[in-house]
């Protein structure tokens, strides 16, 4: 019991890193408030592709989001990260995630979306457009509106893979915390800083799991 | 030429069925028109043509003279002159009746949130659902609900109004309401066209009565023609089932 | 040399294909065995805690949420690499492919709990009522009437959550598991060139786009029993 409390909950070595895992936990945050956004805009695009009235885009759409499901987001971002400078390209680890994740995150976010858009009825559309908005303005303001708060729990927990996926940043070393609860762990022989970074990580993800929880039970009934 | 709707020579087929097969009427601004046949005659089909959310195969739409096929036409801005009440209502499920009825002012005629809602309440006002301005859809019956989508369309001052059975979604004692509004309307001169099985008000209220079967107008006339004296005999089969 | 010279070159050299292929094709072979074992696991555990939970008992239930919680709030990386580095301090040794089939077993266990869980409580309790009212026990009243209708309603958020967890075992690569991507990245170090990091993300999505496609198919065929 001794040498566990020691080897996974060692506050003396918690204190040591805590500056480093706080920087970590900083860009954690950064890449959240970049990756985030993208992968919903991304997604927004691709939900908006796939219910177009022309045939090709739709199957573009759908192979996009179908091989994007499929790859492995760390092996999207090593391929991004290491493989593209083969071909002249380089990026710094920051551009290489933020791209990776785009391309992930959108086509997750767009089947979701487009889930969404397809509950709506059709009533919703002929409504508004007999009141002379256009296209864009129905999907706007009467259509997406109603999609996104019938797939709130699909986006919400999506936003949590998200978070989760930030992690995988770690491997191209882009200074996240995990990678710098590593770096201290590395340096310590010591497993208690990663301890310490899944604290974080449960801190502020565990409320926001049980909440997904609540909105699936209830809109399940 | 005195006629704010004209169709002529409408047409409409999905795939290989035919559902208009040449339609031709016209309405008199002010005038009341009831249009009845059975069912899967084309009635909706040929309202929704009117101001195509259903885009006609043929033929030709006017409203106020001006040709809704045509290529120049902004069809969004004379939509906003064609009011639509829908069977189902249609009312945006995530907005107040009050949003409901603003959105196309604010976003199609580009109006300021307080004249927008000034007009809003005014139009609620109207069929008497002024205190209801504050709720969502959902927190109103079926009735109020269906006048809530009336105000939407009207807050837009359109020429002419369509109603797409507007009552069958209701329950039987909420249908009253709606007639009422709708009789207001008609007394305060607007031009209706009105696809619906309430054959009571159409015998007091409407100016004329168009019976449809098949994809085809078969007869026109006044209430009193077409409910007292029918001449076709498809007409006559279909008003003596209902007066049984 | 032209441009596309130069990119194949760079990314699809034949030669150099032909020399990792064996490594690649080994790299596979790990790959598909652990996520086999993974989603056998993970799954038997996930119905298992369901079913325990079923009976509703606290002091039973409240280590089952707990458990479900934290393993669907952390990253799987993060849970890895405590374990992988962890356990030895302790004196246990465990193999690294081992590592990726518990931690990655656990985390699918813990989706799995919840969508069996919430497909037992979506079914209504008039069914319990009924199966009890006629005699059966909680055991069968679960096995033979509430599972059957649950089921239905759990396989397409299972599939999609199934096929998330088996991406993840990517991420093996970080401890040294010999799996596609692990074997994709030492030959590109070794060989200075990314055809075999080609050859590894080819081999992802050979073996993962029939599989989504297969999870939205199931969706889909199941959608109607829905809404």
């Amino acid at each position: 019991m001794e040498i566990f409390l020691f080897q996974f909950l060692n506050l003396d070595i918690m204190r040591q890193a805590w500056p480093l895992i706080l920087s970590g936990a900083q860009m954690t945050v950064l890449l959240c408030l970049a990756v985030i956004p993208l992968g919903l805009f991304g997604g927004l695009l691709v939900a908006t592709g796939s219910i177009s009235q022309w045939r090709a885009l739709r199957w573009a759409t759908k192979a996009y989001v179908d091989f994007f499901r499929a790859v492995p987001p760390l092996v999207l971002l090593i391929v991004i990260y290491s493989g593209l400078p083969f071909a002249g390209i380089r990026m710094s680890p920051f551009m290489a995630v933020c791209i990776a994740f785009f391309l992930n995150a959108s086509s997750f976010y767009g089947e979701i979306f487009r889930a969404g858009v397809e509950s709506v009825g059709r009533g919703q559309w002929e409504a508004a457009r007999s009141t002379g908005l256009t296209w864009l303005q129905t999907y706007r303001f009467v259509v997406l509106p109603q999609a996104s708060r019938n797939v709130l729990p699909d986006l919400v927990s999506n936003t949590v893979e998200v978070i989760k996926l930030t992690s995988i940043a770690s491997v191209v070393s882009f200074t996240e915390l995990l990678y710098a609860a590593d770096m201290a762990r590395s340096v310590t022989y010591n497993t208690s800083p990663i301890v310490l970074a899944a604290v974080l990580y449960l801190i502020v993800l565990w409320p926001v799991v049980r909440l997904v929880s609540r909105l699936e039970h209830r809109l399940g009934h | 030429m005195s006629a704010l709707l004209d169709v002529r020579g409408l047409r409409k087929s999905f795939g290989t069925t035919e559902i208009l097969r040449g339609i031709d009427f016209s309405v008199a601004a002010q005038e009341l028109v009831f249009v009845i046949g059975p069912s899967g005659s084309g009635k909706s089909t040929m309202l929704r043509c009117c101001n195509r959310l259903e885009e006609p195969t043929a033929g030709h739409v006017f409203v106020d003279g001006v040709d809704l096929m045509a290529k120049g036409t902004d069809i969004n801005a004379m939509r906003r002159r064609i009011g639509m009440v829908f069977q189902a209502f249609n009312l945006y499920p995530h907005m107040t009746a009050l949003g409901n009825v603003t959105l196309a002012l604010r976003k199609v005629l580009g109006k300021g949130r307080e004249e927008a809602e000034a007009i809003g309440i005014a139009a609620l006002d109207r069929v008497g659902l002024k205190e209801k301005a504050g709720n969502y859809p959902s927190e109103l019956s079926g009735g109020q609900q269906q006048r809530v989508a009336i105000a939407r369309a009207l807050s837009l001052e359109p020429k002419i109004m369509l109603f797409d059975e507007p009552t069958s979604a209701l329950d039987p004692e909420l249908v009253g309401a709606v007639l009422g509004v709708m009789r207001d309307l008609k007394e305060a001169g607007m031009t209706m066209v009105v696809v619906s099985h309430e054959m009571r008000f159409a015998r007091d209220a409407a100016d004329r009565i168009v019976f449809m079967a098949d994809g085809q107008i078969l007869e026109q006339g006044s209430p009193a023609e077409i409910f007292g004296n029918p001449q076709n005999p498809r007409t006559r089969d279909f008003v003596g089932e209902l007066s049984r | 040399m032209t441009g596309l010279e130069r990119f194949q070159d760079a990314f699809l050299k034949p030669e150099l294909i032909e020399r990792y292929w064996p490594d690649i094709v080994s790299g596979i072979a790990v790959t598909l065995q652990i996520a086999v074992a993974v989603v056998v696991t993970g799954l038997a555990l996930g119905l298992f805690l369901a079913v325990i939970r079923s009976y509703r008992i606290r002091l039973l239930n409240l280590p089952i949420i707990v458990f479900v919680d934290i393993f669907r709030a952390l990253p799987p990386l993060v849970v890895i690499l405590i374990v992988y580095f962890g356990l030895p301090n302790l004196g246990i040794n465990i193999p690294g492919f081992a590592v990726l089939w518990l931690v990655l077993s656990l985390v699918l266990a813990a989706f799995a709990e919840e969508i069996f869980w919430s497909g037992i409580v979506s079914v209504r309790k008039g069914q319990w009522d009924a199966a009890r009212s006629t005699g059966l026990d909680h055991w069968q009243t679960l096995t033979s009437v509430i599972l059957p209708q649950a089921i239905r309603i759990c396989v397409p958020p299972l599939t999609n959550r199934t096929i998330a967890v088996t991406k993840n075992t990517a991420l093996g690569t970080v401890i040294g598991v010999g799996e596609i991507m692990n074997q994709g990245t030492s030959a590109m170090s070794l060989s200075g060139n990314a055809t075999p990091l080609m050859m590894a993300a080819v081999a992802y999505v050979v073996i993962f786009v029939p599989v989504v496609a297969l999870g939205s198919w199931i969706e889909r065929r199941f959608a109607w029993k829905r809404a």
